[in-house]
């Protein structure tokens, strides 16, 4: 890694960990929190899409595994009382293990089939979530206690969140946290002989396997992956609303995952983040607007998609003149 | 020479056509033998049949005595079996040399996690992988276009970075499918070389199907002719040329006096 990587990255965490907290304290917009939370949350979410499309798959359905990560949480701290901390990673693994069952048949579709299926996946998810009784049905699972303490060989990593004067600060570092980490471990896919070979199935699937790539097992292990990331999203947000209904993520949600994904551009591995806070953070700041705010918001959308269709960090190519 | 690569009775139907027909023969190690026929004869199913692309209606194909014909198109390519495409497929969005390494996925040692955290031995893979990439680029005489990106490359220099995919995987039979269309006499002769040298040098088998005549007679050691997915003869170009059903096939009968 060059002095100038180094830097960008140096920056960057300066400014997720330092300058926004800082700045949120000299406003007083507490508010912000929340919605740089949900960026942070939407952008882990956002990062597992962009791995699909990075194999050549549209996907439409990370709703779903945010939904399910959001169950499994809840489901198991309040039915086997296990603490959030050891649910995160369980919401992730098994919305991973799902996706390989789900996966195995449809990744051999491709795309506008694989589409629509994965589009499907988040309209059963509800509806499965609304028939089970583990998930409480259409009362959903309410009065979710916060996380607690988080300690490893005694020591206290985490205090517990209902002791903490600033909730919504914590919740923000882990989100953040969260996002840092999906991001570096995107960021190492992509930029090892893994990324490669995901490049290699997104632009011929055949040649790839006539090379020797197991294309069947390596498009399963990037959708489980993508999966993963959406598990873990849901189960924080589950953890900051305290609550979780079979509506907590629907058909928008997944469509809104891969908007991020289009505008920040799906060439760049910092796009789908970069995606997500735009657009996020701008429908938010659009409230202003109030009953116009849809209505500027999607022709902005239509705007930038005709303006920068490689999605907005292509223009940082352009500047710099690379191709 | 032994036996290397044995085709039986190979037959597909898609619905009511037989694409190919019974087709057999047996190919030598170290031998580079061409399948002709006429345009829609089978030849590309043929091909897709060996690399196991497609599955076959009925009989099977032997390599080195194993049955190959109904495994996955990877696993075929992984015991030495590997095909180029007639159309230029390429990895489109790579430079050429990206081509090649991306193409060395047969020879890896390190498992996918070891290229994730960038073990020990996935460094020493990607650094053989970098090394054996230039060397091909050498083999193949594609050092000017190295960085170049592969959607950029004309004709001609698709083919041969197709032939490098194919190199890279450390092939033991290469399927060469119509390695010369599209290009000049001079690319061709450059690409007729090449294939010699592939075997000569690297000791690989080849197979190829192709349309340009000189070309195969040129190359072959020996040809094999399909036609409407039959196969109708084998042997020496000098007896292929010679042969009266080839010369109906592709000329018509009455055509025979003007000779091929």
């Amino acid at each position: 890694m060059n002095t100038q990587k180094l830097l960008g990255v140096a920056g960057f965490l300066f400014a997720v960990f330092v300058l926004v907290p800082w700045g949120i304290a000299a406003s007083g917009r507490w508010d912000f929190y929340y919605t740089l939370t949900s960026v942070a949350l939407l952008s882990i979410g956002a990062a597992g899409v962009w791995l699909t499309f990075y194999i050549g798959r549209i996907n439409i359905g990370q709703g779903a595994y945010a939904l399910m990560g959001g169950y499994v949480s809840a489901v198991l701290i309040m039915k086997a009382g296990i603490s959030f901390w050891a649910t995160l990673p369980l919401a992730g693994l098994f919305c991973a293990v799902i996706s390989v069952l789900i996966g195995l048949p449809i990744l051999r579709l491709r795309g506008v089939y694989f589409a629509m299926v994965t589009l499907v996946l988040t309209e059963v998810t509800r509806l499965t979530a609304l028939a089970l009784s583990v998930t409480n049905g259409a009362k959903g699972i309410t009065s979710i206690p916060l996380p607690g303490e988080l300690s490893l060989f005694g020591l206290t990593i985490v205090p517990d969140f209902a002791t903490m004067q600033n909730p919504k600060l914590a919740f923000y570092l882990l989100a953040a946290t969260l996002m840092v980490l999906s991001y570096a471990a995107l960021w190492r896919i992509v930029n090892s002989r893994l990324g490669h070979l995901c490049r290699s199935l997104q632009q011929n699937e055949e040649l790839a396997s006539s090379i020797g790539v197991n294309t069947a097992y390596l498009r399963v292990l990037a959708y489980a992956i993508s999966s993963f990331f959406g598990g873990i999203a849901g189960a924080v947000f589950v953890a900051i609303s305290q609550s979780i209904y079979p509506s907590s993520f629907v058909v928008t949600d997944s469509v809104n995952f891969m908007l991020y994904c289009f505008l920040g551009g799906l060439g760049y591995v910092f796009g789908p983040m970069l995606g997500t806070l735009l657009l996020y953070f701008g429908w938010d700041l659009l409230s202003i607007a109030k009953q116009y705010q849809l209505l500027i918001y999607s022709s902005a959308m239509i705007a930038l998609m005709l303006a920068v269709p490689n999605g907005v960090l292509s223009l940082l190519d352009r500047k710099g003149g690379r191709k | 020479m032994s036996t290397i690569l044995e085709v039986k009775a190979i037959t597909k139907r898609y619905g009511g056509l037989t694409a190919v027909n019974a087709v057999s023969f047996d190919v030598a190690e170290g031998e580079i033998l061409s399948v002709i026929g006429p345009n829609g004869a089978g030849k590309s199913t043929l091909f897709k049949l060996i690399s196991s692309f497609v599955p076959a209606t009925s009989g099977e194909v032997l390599f080195r005595g194993a049955k190959i014909s109904d495994l996955a198109p990877h696993k075929v390519a992984r015991m030495g079996v590997v095909r180029t495409f007639q159309e230029t497929t390429i990895f489109k969005s790579m430079t050429v040399r990206e081509n090649i390494i991306v193409a060395h996925q047969l020879r890896a040692k390190a498992s996918l996690l070891g290229f994730f955290i960038g073990s020990a031995q996935a460094r020493a893979d990607e650094e053989a992988f970098g090394a054996s990439a230039d060397d091909i680029v050498d083999f193949l005489g594609l050092g000017a276009i190295r960085d170049e990106l592969a959607s950029n490359l004309p004709q001609g220099h698709l083919r041969a970075l197709g032939m490098a995919i194919g190199l890279a995987t450390n092939p033991t039979v290469l399927l060469l499918d119509e390695p010369f269309a599209g290009m000049n006499h001079d690319e061709t002769m450059n690409m007729v070389a090449n294939v010699r040298r592939l075997r000569d040098e690297r000791g690989v088998t080849v197979l190829l199907v192709e349309h340009d005549m000189p070309a195969v007679m040129k190359i072959s050691d020996r040809i094999v002719v399909i036609n409407f997915g039959e196969k109708i003869a084998e042997g020496t170009p000098a007896e292929i040329q010679a042969n009266p059903r080839v010369i109906e096939a592709y000329l018509g009968s009455e055509d025979a006096a003007i000779g091929m």
